[in-house]
């Protein structure tokens, strides 16, 4: 894993051109900071200092009437299940597959002759798509439309993870494996006891690039769900955002969308994207920790 | 030691990986012949009348084909430029503070946004420039009219850009910051001693340092100037700003997927596949001539 340098590279006085820089950089992490305060700020404000445009960074008239009306509605906590059981069983699919497809291609062609075939196959895949509207019909003929599986089948095999895992298992030591081989272990042995012992920051990775994905992907649970008790989180709170939905807007002239804009309910949208932000911010500790490794094992190999 | 049974153990682990990406991605490149038929469901892809070039010819004479173009590359070529610049300004400014917990906690700031969904942050972003939003409420205050920012085609391509570079700049500027720790540090020592200053030592020493990796970058990112960005305009569109807005996959789902004209979206989407991919090859290729980077 690539470690960023603890020991200062420098040892001067501070300069006015390093106060600089840490305000600068200051100012970078208050800008990424700005939307998610000022929505955690309007979700425990009352309706009215929100639509009247009252509220910046500290809530106005201060008042948990959104969380609780969160609590109270169905809908609500029937898609956050769905969205937790899609995590869970596609993720599961993800690592299963992408463990199974990473560990023969880590093989070079002299023990793999069929490598390539495979390589070239999977590379294929992710570069070239049929599209939205074929995607669309294949989940609809196979007869899995409205049910969990049209949200993991079609992302089973998360090409780009398995392509990481792939470079990662690829700097094992190959020792290792023919010292197993000459004791008669079989591959499969070889993968579960030696492969993923060794490669837990690598698999810590993938299943959290897995775990996000699934948490926020919202488009497959709109072209593919049509029962509300199945709908996901991100579908839903998408479907909320009335306002911003073309076909409705459509027919509507501008001063009714102003109108519209400032009578939608911003202080109870505001609570349920903070709500479905927190599994995220849950697991973002960890996500920090692994996320380095991933990028570095994609871009820079031997 | 190539050995017959492991090669056997090789090809069972590689099956229910392969069997799924054929069902989910090599069928529906069979479903293309859609884009050459007039497709009705219910004639099937066997029964359906041939119609040749025609629904492309139809796609070329649409003066919205043009205009969405339009959009696609301004938005996805802003973003690309403005996205890396942004992202080495900020890994330099990082490479440039000592203090561990410091760049820390600004580290973890800027990472946040990677990862969460455009769902969210198009919720969070229609506040802020909502009418009466924090942006809006500082036009006031400095005396300004305030906009309709979200539905007015001045301002949807900046906000489009602008957003996307606010979410990825941190993640981008890891890869920099990772070639900024390989540089040799008796590089930026010999300076000192030669009395270089902060700008020289940046321009003469960290950018050098880096350059491969932004090279790299640029390339492999010219294959995506077809992809403006599918979540996030979706999610922040209306019909109000598809003059300035409408991209070939948002238009592609609204033809296909809400107007049911499933033949001619397909050829649309057939169109940017097919660029996409050749210009996705090039970059590759261009990378592992110039980079020495090979995706295997």
């Amino acid at each position: 894993m690539l470690k960023q340098k603890t020991e200062p590279r420098r040892r001067r006085k501070r300069t006015a051109a390093d106060i600089l820089v840490s305000v600068a950089l200051l100012f970078c992490a208050l800008i990424c900071l700005v939307p998610i305060l000022n929505t955690i700020a309007i979700s425990f404000s009352d309706r009215t200092s929100a639509a009247m445009g009252e509220v910046s960074f500290w809530p106005v008239n201060f008042n948990l009437g959104s969380y609780k009306a969160i609590m109270e509605e169905r809908q609500f906590g029937q898609s956050f299940k769905i969205s937790a059981i899609r995590v869970v069983l596609g993720t599961s699919i993800n690592m299963l597959l992408s463990i199974l497809m990473a560990y023969p291609l880590s093989k070079s062609p002299r023990f793999f002759k069929s490598k390539r075939i495979y390589m070239w196959f999977v590379v294929f895949t992710m570069m070239f798509s049929g599209g939205l509207v074929p995607t669309f019909m294949v989940v609809r003929n196979l007869g899995i439309m409205d049910t969990l599986w049209a949200l993991v089948l079609p992302t089973a095999v998360p090409v780009f993870n398995v392509i990481l895992l792939m470079n990662f298992f690829k700097n094992i030591p190959g020792s290792l494996e023919e010292a197993a081989f000459v004791d008669g272990a079989s591959p499969w042995y070889i993968l579960w006891k030696i492969y993923i012992p060794l490669s837990k920051a690598a698999l810590a990775t993938i299943t959290l690039f897995a775990v996000v994905t699934h948490w926020n992907s919202f488009f497959d649970g709109k072209i593919y769900i049509n029962s509300l008790d199945k709908l996901p989180l991100q579908t839903y709170i998408q479907s909320l955002s009335a306002v911003l939905d073309p076909t409705a807007m459509a027919t509507m002239s501008p001063e009714e969308i102003k109108e519209k804009l400032a009578m939608s309910s911003l202080t109870f949208n505001s609570a349920k994207v903070m709500v479905s932000m927190l599994p995220i911010l849950v697991i973002y500790p960890f996500l920090q920790k692994y996320f380095v490794t991933g990028i570095v094992m994609g871009a820079v190999k031997e | 030691m190539y050995n017959k049974k492991n090669a056997r153990y090789y090809h069972a682990m590689m099956l229910p990986g392969v069997i799924f990406l054929i069902i989910f991605s090599v069928v529906p490149m069979f479903g293309i012949v859609m884009a050459f038929q007039n497709f009705v469901p219910a004639k099937g892809l066997f029964g359906s009348q041939f119609v040749g070039l025609a629904n492309f010819k139809r796609l070329f004479m649409l003066p919205d084909f043009w205009r969405i173009l339009e959009n696609t590359l301004v938005i996805a070529v802003s973003k690309i430029i403005l996205g890396t610049l942004a992202a080495i300004v900020f890994a330099i400014l990082l490479n440039e503070c000592n203090n561990v917990m410091y760049k820390r906690f600004i580290q973890t700031a800027v990472y946040l946004p990677h990862f969460l969904s455009w769902v969210i942050l198009a919720v969070m972003f229609s506040n802020i420039f909502s009418y009466t939003g924090i942006v809006n409420q500082l036009v006031t205050a400095c005396g300004g009219e305030p906009t309709m920012f979200m539905i007015s085609n001045t301002w949807f391509r900046p906000i489009i850009i602008g957003t996307e570079v606010w979410k990825e700049f941190g993640y981008n500027a890891v890869i920099y910051v990772a070639a900024m720790t390989g540089i040799d540090p008796t590089l930026y020592e010999a300076a000192d001693i030669d009395g270089a200053n902060r700008w020289k030592r940046i321009w003469h020493i960290t950018l050098p340092g880096i350059l491969p990796t932004i090279i790299l970058m640029s390339t492999l990112n010219m294959g995506q100037v077809l992809n403006a960005g599918f979540d996030q305009v979706f999610n922040m569109y209306s019909p109000l700003v598809y003059q300035t807005g409408d991209i070939i996959d948002t238009y592609v789902y609204r033809t296909g997927l809400v107007n049911i004209q499933y033949s001619f979206a397909t050829a649309v989407g057939l169109f940017k596949s097919i660029i996409g991919f050749t210009l996705l090859a090039s970059a590759y290729k261009l990378a592992d001539k110039f980079c020495g980077y090979r995706i295997f």
